[in-house]
């Protein structure tokens, strides 16, 4: 990616993750995770320039929420800008983030993604989504069988539901070491034949046990020069390319031709870019927004361009485990925690603070040189980021 | 700002009250087409536009991520779309910050926005107030508005009959402007004698509800160069958001207006506003039409009722499109502004065009009683 001078992320805030959240308001939540960033950061927010801001403004019922959440967010007096784009809200936010410093404009940036599902509907709300006169009887919200259905038809029932179900467990271990993150089951895999069984059915062989949460919660991130992140930060994590990927429809009208994802398309066009020709050898770590367990498994072998049941093995050789060969959300991912318009820019807030050695409990053994981190939402729209731990060489 | 983005094509819908004849898409796809034509662009992988810049908000169309509707229509197959849910002249905020950041060459900006669905458009915008301070006391932009009016109209000694002035002004400029045909003649009697909505706010003194999209090409200057000869150059944006609680504020102070001036004024080296040429505010209420003129530093503070007197709005060529008292709906205020700059910069603004233009203002607004403003320069060297 050209670009007129380098971005680094130099902090990241975020509340816990949960689904009441009733001893804080919109403002009140924003704030804890503002706090913690500027804090990470060891900046005031007299030294942000710019607040970037963004949710699913319809859950709530807040028009242009970012006037009401001046208050929490520190933004008074500064530039702003609201940007929203479903799903991707938080992975758009960095987006923006990073045009804004890059373009010389600013300095220093704060991102700031949230939502508070408890004070909304999230399937109806995701339903009014579909076009009133045509599409809204079939919709069901973000509730969709259909990759279940396709996993079960290409690899069999058995094998199928197991592997959904381990990536579903590894994920739970995952979470389990991440305190901010909302649903932490302490799941084992010796649990794994009777959830496929007694989890109640969402669509077909969607089930509860699958599905991403409903959360309340924010995320916030802040964003500086190359000069200024230099100074004010020993290791931030640079942002060396992202790219926007949007498709309207999710099945292929024309019959039989081929049906090629945002994800996948994304992906080949990073990887060309950077020269990338083993994502698995070449890429340290994947934080994926993975909005169901179904759906994390089948987006591995998109997004790493892999053939067969390739996706399948990594899953069954524990390669995506925390300690594995190639760590997937070490986080938790989207389904664990699933605070909408938060939760895109999660996933590349976990891939800084893993860059940064700042994860905690559930940062990955390896060094983490270069790591990839994706967004999704409105129908199947994809944002795929990576981010490096030097700062990428400027090649205009 | 390092280096030049240059609107290399405008296109807009007219304004009418209730288009019940056209979807969103529809009014977008109009001025896709326009622009695309203009141009000669595409969204070839190769050297065609990439980024997409939508402007719309979900609660006036009832539709969750509402943009998912335009993917098609805005070109974002396999392509970046984005969507600015604020004032639509932050979309060319956001469009300048992408391609000065070197990300991108061009930038297609579209907004869209049927006010006449929403039908009410206090309904909408109370929701923007807080649930349990300021949402149970029945506040909506209006009344918001209106304590504003109060406050400035005391201060700045502007009585009814000034603000009679400048509805029928609005409305003289806009019978020249071929996209706001739609609304009629006004007479000052028809003004004064309105009905009072959020006292000293008159029904026609508020901007007419309507429904119409806007849309702008950006590109970065080398590119811009090649596909037009008439670019404009965006030489400074600015913006700044106010406090929440109009208790916290001094709403006369114009706090979030000067501040976004001065910052779009000095990225632009502008050192006295009074020599643009042209200048397109957002005036959602007759009374801010003057109030933005003290926050933007064209009168002194409190002194607008003289500079009223003066004739000062024809002299420096405020609001020659009728502004939005001509009918612009609420979220693309702004983004209309900047579009009518542009076309006057490009000698193209028709009946209304202001002679040899070469600078220009548009400015947008957005919250209570102004609590966030934008303002970008515009030029043609």
């Amino acid at each position: 990616m050209k670009r007129n001078r380098n971005v680094g992320i130099i902090g990241v805030g975020q509340t816990v993750y949960s689904s009441h959240r009733e001893d804080v308001n919109q403002p009140e939540m924003i704030y804890e995770a503002v706090e913690a960033a500027l804090k990470h950061a060891g900046i005031t927010i007299d030294d942000v320039d710019c607040v970037v801001h963004g949710n699913m403004e319809l859950f709530e019922m807040v028009h242009q929420p970012d006037l009401w959440h001046t208050i929490g967010t520190g933004s008074f007096g500064k530039e702003c800008l609201r940007v929203t784009t479903g799903g991707t809200t938080g992975a758009t936010l960095v987006c923006a983030a990073d045009h804004l410093v890059a373009s010389g404009l600013h300095d220093i940036v704060m991102a700031i993604g949230f939502e508070k599902l408890q004070e909304g509907h999230t399937t109806g709300g995701i339903t009014n989504m579909a076009d009133p006169l045509w599409a809204r009887q079939l919709q069901t919200g973000a509730l969709t069988g259909m990759t279940a259905a396709d996993v079960i038809d290409e690899f069999g029932e058995e094998r199928a539901k197991k592997v959904s179900m381990d990536y579903r467990i590894i994920m739970d271990k995952h979470a389990m070491k991440n305190p901010y993150a909302h649903r932490r089951l302490g799941l084992e895999f010796s649990q794994a034949d009777e959830l496929s069984k007694t989890s109640p059915a969402l669509v077909g062989e969607l089930r509860m046990i699958h599905m991403c949460s409903q959360s309340d919660g924010a995320c916030v991130m802040i964003f500086a020069s190359e000069e200024k992140a230099k100074k004010l930060c020993k290791q931030p994590a640079w942002i060396k390319d992202h790219i926007t990927a949007h498709r309207e429809e999710m099945f292929c009208v024309f019959g039989d031709a081929p049906y090629i994802t945002t994800h996948k398309y994304a992906a080949q066009k990073l990887f060309e870019r950077n020269n990338i020709k083993n994502p698995r050898t070449e890429i340290d770590l994947f934080e994926m927004y993975d909005p169901s367990s179904w759906w994390g498994l089948d987006w591995l072998r998109e997004f790493l361009l892999l053939e067969g049941d390739e996706h399948l093995k990594m899953i069954e050789n524990g390669d995506i485990k925390i300690e594995g060969a190639f760590p997937v959300n070490p986080s938790g991912g989207v389904i664990a925690s699933n605070p909408i318009g938060a939760t895109a820019m999660v996933r590349v807030a976990e891939a800084a603070l893993q860059i940064m050695k700042a994860a905690g409990d559930h940062q990955v053994p390896k060094d983490v040189k270069q790591a990839m981190a994706s967004g999704f939402g409105g129908t199947m729209w994809t944002v795929l980021f990576l981010l490096t731990k030097e700062p990428p060489v400027l090649n205009n | 700002m390092n280096k030049k983005v240059g609107i290399c094509a405008v296109a807009q819908t007219t304004y009418e009250r209730d288009k019940w004849h056209q979807r969103f898409q529809g009014m977008a796809l109009e001025v896709l087409e326009s622009l695309l034509n203009q141009t000669g662009l595409d969204f070839s992988e190769d050297g065609g536009i990439n980024t997409t810049i939508s402007v719309s908000d979900d609660i006036f169309d009832a539709r969750t991520i509402s943009d998912n509707a335009m993917t098609d229509v805005l070109g974002a197959h396999f392509r970046c779309e984005e969507k600015v849910a604020q004032e639509g002249i932050q979309a060319i905020y956001y469009g300048v910050s992408a391609i000065l950041s070197g990300h991108t060459d061009f930038v297609l900006i579209i907004g869209h926005c049927k006010e006449s669905q929403a039908k009410s458009r206090n309904m909408v915008t109370h929701v923007a107030f807080d649930p349990f301070y300021t949402r149970p006391v029945g506040l909506d932009f209006c009344a918001a508005a209106g304590i504003q009016a109060q406050a400035y109209c005391q201060k700045s000694k502007i009585t009814d009959e000034h603000l009679a002035k400048i509805v029928v002004r609005a409305r003289q400029n806009a019978q020249k402007n071929a996209y706001t045909k739609d609304v009629s003649m006004l007479t000052m009697e028809n003004v004064l004698s309105s009905q009072m909505i959020a006292d000293p706010i008159r029904e026609l003194h508020a901007y007419p509800v309507s429904d119409g999209a806007v849309g702008i090409i950006l590109a970065s200057e080398e590119k811009a160069k090649k596909i037009t000869d008439k670019p404009v150059w965006i030489a400074g944006v600015g913006n700044c958001m106010d406090s929440f609680f109009l208790g916290d504020r001094d709403v006369t102070s114009n706090f979030a207006l000067k501040k976004a001036s001065e910052r779009a004024y000095k990225r632009a080296s502008i050192t006295d506003p009074k020599t643009l040429d042209v200048i397109e505010v957002s005036d959602q209420y007759a009374y801010q039409l003057p109030m933005w003129m003290e926050g933007l530093g064209m009168c002194d503070d409190g002194k607008s009722a003289e500079w009223l007197n003066s004739n000062n709005l024809d002299k420096y060529n405020v609001n020659p499109s009728g502004g939005m008292l001509a009918g612009n709906p609420l979220i693309l205020g702004g983004l209309v502004r900047a579009a009518e700059a542009a076309l006057q910069l490009r000698g193209e603004a028709g009946e209304h065009q202001v002679k040899g233009a070469k600078t220009a203002l548009a400015h947008g607004v957005m919250g209570p009683a102004g609590q966030f403003h934008s303002v970008i320069i515009l030029k043609t060297e």
